[in-house]
């Protein structure tokens, strides 16, 4: 039903993430801290290669039982240094950090979701939080960063679904010829139609579970 | 996780296109261009005529209906960058532990053919065929040997798995701790706490008139159930779900139960409706499967020996052999975390284009399946109907009952939100059964995996399943069975064996269930 994505990397139609290297998650440790204790926080840290500035649309992930999320990117200030600034600020993925809600959801975060602007980004950092101390674990996954301006029109429908022709004036037969440029408009929506009317048969349910006629079965298969 | 902005739009381009290809689609395109040629469509407002035309013949509520049921039924899509698998089941340990259960479903299955030497499917020789047909109105008269046959699995069996259901990533320490439950279940899935309940379910407040209650200390009943009808006949006339569903909160008159059920399903029982029913009767005629074996079984072992249902043994069979050749039953695995059984045409093991579903519609019946047909034969008399309504019901909501699922309707749900509930409510009722070894779950999961069918009596079963229509929610389940054992607290807590507490709380068909829902959520002291 999905239909917006198979399997593999998730990726939107027609857009590709900007390449990036996240650093595995590393938990907060306290100096001089040999116990392995559970902080409840942990830090990604995100650089685009060669030092390349990249500038951020959307950001994309699987949440593993993280249940706030900060963001902080690194921009460009005055002078030609560099600062950081937090455009994200304890973002709650976990509604009840103690239970699974949210804890394995896909997320997206969008620019204007942003406290600052997110452009020239030279570097994010994600900091993770789960306050919960029933996690053995915490995370993100699958971490996408995707830049502004690829994202293809995401056409649901066609727009002659909503756009019935609209109402003209019967063309005079007398006279002048139709103009070409208007029949082959019309003779193209035509075409649109068959192809749809096409796609929409297959598409039905033909109700039949046979195959040419033959549904003798032995066994189940375990794959 | 999306922006609502987003969401609503991916919901309805899902809707449109769902829609495209249904008949709802091609009779509102017939009806439009019928009316093209009334004189009162002028070709300047054409779209608007047309629309108004639409409007003032019904067909838009029809539309409506048609839009509000998808809405139901389908799952609000999640972030489009999810794979399919993540809408089926969000967690993936629930993913793993509903795969290993289905093998075992399929071992067991398998090895039971091999046992009796029996195929899976094949087809009916011709004079069987027609044997068939005959006899398709009285097949309760048959009586094949069974014996050799046995349920799949019972709901016992699915217990046990989810008993060992836990979240590797959880903190399950050997020692008892704060973290591990008191109860049988051990998965940490959010249920609701009784304010919540109370909030969701407000319309079964104390103060709000309820069908299945007599107060009749002051006001006589009739004063609200002859305006509760009334208003019931003004929201058929109106042919609209969205107010049905809504009226069925309070209760359906026995009167108009089975069209405003109908009407909230978005059934119709149009002429195609029933030539697909005669389609899918050919397909049992046709072919014999293993699997009817296992629903004749079934029916003889549940509904044949109920005081209510045996007289409906026959409306079961056609029912429920024609539910495992309906391939359109095979659409609610998008959403259900359950995997139809996959096989191969005899000798082409492996070649995926004669990869089939077995059962074709890829649900394997297990022990109890046909009560969930039962109640609906007191509704509907004629077979395509029944059909629909029951089939319809499972795709909604049957099949949470039986997979593995973080859902909160899905049974895993229900079990823990049954034990936290009795837990906070009644702690020294739940650590005396702990205690004694009579874990109240192993008393009650019967009851909600069957939805008490065959546990209530028969009006009572009807007024509880309004309410599941009415919120469109299994969670009410686990509210009764916790109120169950409320109203039996005083006896159970004098019990010292399971088997004593299952005596207890073996005969439910004399419980009103409005009442005791209405004690257990409002009339508690929190």
């Amino acid at each position: 039903m999905s239909g917006a994505a198979g399997p593999g990397p998730p990726a939107g139609p027609g857009r590709s993430p900007l390449p990036c290297a996240p650093r595995p998650a590393a938990p907060l440790q306290l100096a001089g801290g040999a116990e392995p204790a559970r902080p409840g926080v942990a830090v990604i840290d995100l650089r685009f290669p060669r030092g390349a500035a990249a500038d951020v649309q959307e950001i994309v992930f699987r949440n593993f039982y993280t249940a706030f999320l900060s963001v902080r990117v690194q921009r460009p200030g005055p002078g030609g240094s560099r600062r950081w600034m937090t455009c994200l600020r304890d973002l709650c993925l976990m509604p009840c950090p103690h239970t699974e809600e949210g804890s394995q959801d896909y997320f997206c975060l969008h620019r204007h979701q942003m406290l600052c602007d997110v452009d020239q980004v030279t570097a994010m950092r994600f900091i993770l939080r789960q306050p919960s101390p029933v996690w053995l674990h915490f995370t993100i996954e699958d971490l996408q960063i995707f830049p502004p301006g690829q994202k293809s029109p995401q056409k649901d429908f066609p727009s002659w679904l909503s756009q019935l022709t609209p109402p003209e004036q019967p063309a005079s037969l007398h006279g002048e010829l139709p103009d070409p440029e208007k029949v082959s408009t019309e003779v193209q929506q035509m075409w649109v139609l068959t192809e749809v009317i096409r796609a929409r048969q297959a598409a039905a349910r033909i109700g039949r579970f046979d195959v040419d006629g033959c549904y003798d079965v032995n066994l189940l298969s375990y794959t | 996780m999306l922006d609502p902005e987003r969401g609503l739009s991916l919901t309805i381009a899902r809707v449109v296109q769902r829609l495209q290809g249904s008949s709802l689609h091609s009779q509102l395109e017939r009806q439009a261009r019928v009316n093209l040629h009334k004189p009162e469509i002028k070709l300047e407002s054409l779209k608007e005529d047309i629309k108004d035309f639409l409007k003032t013949s019904g067909w838009e509520k029809k539309l409506q209906n048609a839009v509000y049921s998808e809405l139901n039924v389908f799952p609000s899509p999640c972030h489009p960058a999810a794979p399919p698998e993540h809408i089926k089941e969000p967690l993936a340990y629930m993913r793993k532990a509903q795969g290993s259960w289905e093998k075992r479903i399929l071992k067991s299955l398998n090895s039971m053919c091999t046992e009796l030497n029996i195929p899976l499917a094949q087809k009916r020789p011709a004079n069987e065929q027609k044997e068939l047909l005959n006899k398709w109105n009285e097949m309760g008269t048959d009586e094949p040997d069974l014996s050799l046959f046995r349920p799949v699995y019972a709901p016992k069996d699915f217990l046990e798995v989810l008993m060992n259901l836990r979240n590797p990533n959880y903190e399950n320490g050997e020692q008892p701790s704060f973290r591990n439950h008191l109860g049988l279940i051990q998965v940490p899935l959010k249920v609701k706490d009784i304010p919540e309940l109370k909030e969701d379910f407000s319309e079964l407040g104390l103060n709000i008139g309820q069908l299945g209650i007599d107060d009749s200390a002051q006001v006589p009943p009739e004063f609200f159930e002859n305006e509760h009808v009334r208003v019931g006949q003004k929201v058929l006339a109106e042919q609209d779900s969205a107010a049905a569903q809504q009226y069925v909160r309070q209760g359906c008159p026995t009167a108009l139960r089975a069209d405003l059920w109908a009407l909230i399903l978005n059934i119709s029982n149009q002429p195609e409706d029933i030539l697909y029913y005669e389609q899918l009767k050919s397909n049992v005629i046709q072919h014999n499967l293993l699997v009817d074996s296992l629903i004749y079984k079934d029916v003889k072992l549940t509904a044949s020996n109920d005081d209510y249902y045996f007289v409906f043994e026959d409306y079961l069979y056609q029912v429920l052999l024609c539910f495992s050749r309906d391939t359109s039953v095979l659409e609610h695995f998008t959403y259900s975390s359950a995997t139809p059984p996959k096989s191969y045409i005899q000798g082409k093991l492996g070649m995926e284009e004669y990869a089939v579903f077995y059962p074709p519609n890829g649900v394997i019946p297990f022990h109890g399946f046909s009560m969930y047909v039962a109640p609906l034969c007191f509704l509907y008399h004629e077979p395509s109907k029944l059909y629909q309504i029951f089939r319809e019901m499972y795709v909604r909501f049957f099949f949470r009952l039986h997979s593995i699922s973080s859902h909160p309707s899905g049974i895993v749900s229900l079990c823990l939100l049954f034990e936290t509930l009795l837990q906070t409510h009644l702690p020294q009722l739940f650590y005396h059964l702990r205690e004694i070894g009579a874990q109240p779950l192993r008393i009650s999961f019967k009851w909600m995996v069957r939805a008490f069918s065959g546990y209530l009596a028969t009006d009572q079963l009807l007024l509880l399943w309004d309410r599941i229509l009415g919120y469109n929610s299994l969670e009410i389940l686990a509210v009764l069975a916790a109120a169950v054992f409320a109203f039996r607290a005083v006896n159970l807590m004098e019990v010292t064996s399971l088997a004593a507490a299952e005596a207890v709380l073996a005969d439910l068909s004399t419980l009103k269930v409005m009442p005791l829902l209405q004690i257990f959520l409002f009339a508690t002291v929190t």
